[in-house]
């Protein structure tokens, strides 16, 4: 057992014995006992959210999931986050590990030391314990329609809209978001300024703007040319440097902002220019 | 929602940060050789001189010092907004102001030499 690798889903039985007996030996183990703390709120019965710590066996492998899902399992089968592939493709175990914006299925225990302290996602309201009100953020992906929008609809019959290797790459990285949300909960704009658009969803207006196959992007910029949108962005670049996925989503917004501006030269200095 | 007018003050903002990155630490470094006594002979006050007494010169000189003034007053402004100093106009009007009143006045010392 304590050579297998990590696993998709943690051990629901305690380890076996031999496992156990050798607990906290150093160099001879892969065990270890950590502790966490980790906020818990629930809106029904609390006032005001606290922290409840937990002592946790875990083997060395494991990532931070696995050991609140120990805690589930064995120890306090209250506690509330979400998760669902534990391979950092589904987005949904975003939390804050020792304040810093991670996926918990891909923050390793042998990368922390001490207490490990475990909050919801800064940024955004808590529903229960870990688990976060996603709905601005959903919101927001609504407002930047972010899917083609062709210039011309062609009928089937004509076939595929076709797209050159070269064409791809030009917005590939953007497409790799898996709407984790760390970045919102990185980005401290957005902290400040709730209506901001956000890294996320104005990466994803980028993502289509620069598809050859579409023809949306007039609609995107009256979203994303205001305020709210890419002009609110001071470039911290925060939620590249905590985003899973290498999506640089700061990236996007500069590159936005450049053709937003160049839009408006051409708008408001160019006699009858039209963006 | 209207669309923004920040490009006004961005352009500049991004040209000066250009300017920034790949003349100041030139600048930086050459002034302190000179104030050292280690001065190139290409870059003594003679040569120096003769450049910003050429109208050319004086372009060059005023684009680097007033775009690079430009840029450090929107990004001084952008770090106020960080840090939660929201009297967002307030700031912006002081330090733009500060980069255009050092512009002007780099633009009197240049037309003086
Ligand atoms: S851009 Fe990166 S950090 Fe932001 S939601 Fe997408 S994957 Fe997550
Ligand atoms: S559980 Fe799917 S990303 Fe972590």
């Amino acid at each position: 057992m304590s050579n297998s690798p990590p696993r998709s889903h943690p051990p629901l039985a305690a380890p076996p014995e031999g496992a156990a007996a050798s607990l906290g030996r150093p160099g001879g183990s892969s065990e270890r006992t950590v502790t966490l703390e980790v906020l818990r709120y629930d809106p029904d019965t609390d006032s005001e959210a606290r922290f409840q710590r937990y002592e946790v066996v875990c083997q060395e492998e494991w990532v931070v999931l696995d050991a609140l899902n120990k805690v589930k399992a064995d120890i306090d089968p209250t506690l509330n986050y979400r998760w669902s592939c534990h391979m950092a493709v589904c987005g949904s175990c975003g939390m804050m590990i020792n304040g810093e914006p991670k996926l918990s299925c891909h923050a390793f225990l042998r990368n922390y030391e001490g207490v490990i302290r475990i909050e919801p996602l800064a940024n955004f309201p808590i529903e229960r314990d870990l688990v976060v009100a996603p709905d601005d953020f959903m919101d927001k992906l609504k407002r930047v329609k972010p899917y083609l929008i062709p210039k011309q609809e062609k009928p089937i019959s004509e076939g595929e809209y076709k797209q050159t290797p070269a064409q791809l790459m030009k917005y590939r990285q953007y497409s790799m978001c898996i709407n984790c949300m760390l970045c919102y909960a990185a980005c401290p704009q957005y902290g400040l300024t709730p209506s901001f658009i956000g890294p996320a969803a104005l990466t994803l207006a980028h993502r289509y703007n620069q598809d050859s196959r579409d023809g949306g992007r007039k609609e995107r910029q009256e979203v994303a040319a205001t305020h709210e949108g890419v002009w609110e962005c001071t470039f911290v670049g925060a939620c590249s440097e905590v985003c899973p996925a290498h999506v640089d989503p700061a990236s996007a917004l500069q590159q936005m902002k450049i053709t937003s501006s160049i839009d408006w030269i051409v708008e408001h200095l160019i006699p009858g220019g039209k963006p | 929602m209207a669309k923004s007018h920040k490009p006004v003050v961005w352009f500049p903002f991004a040209a000066g940060g250009t300017v920034i990155a790949f003349f100041i630490p030139v600048i930086v470094l050459l002034t302190l050789m000179a104030a050292l006594g280690h001065a190139p002979a290409g870059l003594d006050y003679a040569n120096l001189h003769a450049f910003a007494a050429n109208g050319l010169g004086k372009l060059i000189i005023f684009g680097v010092v007033s775009l690079s003034m430009w840029s450090s007053a929107h990004r001084l402004r952008c770090t106020f907004y960080d840090f939660g100093v929201r009297a967002d106009t307030a700031v912006a009007t002081i330090l733009y102001l500060a980069a255009i009143i050092g512009s002007i006045l780099a633009a009197i010392y240049l037309l003086r030499i």
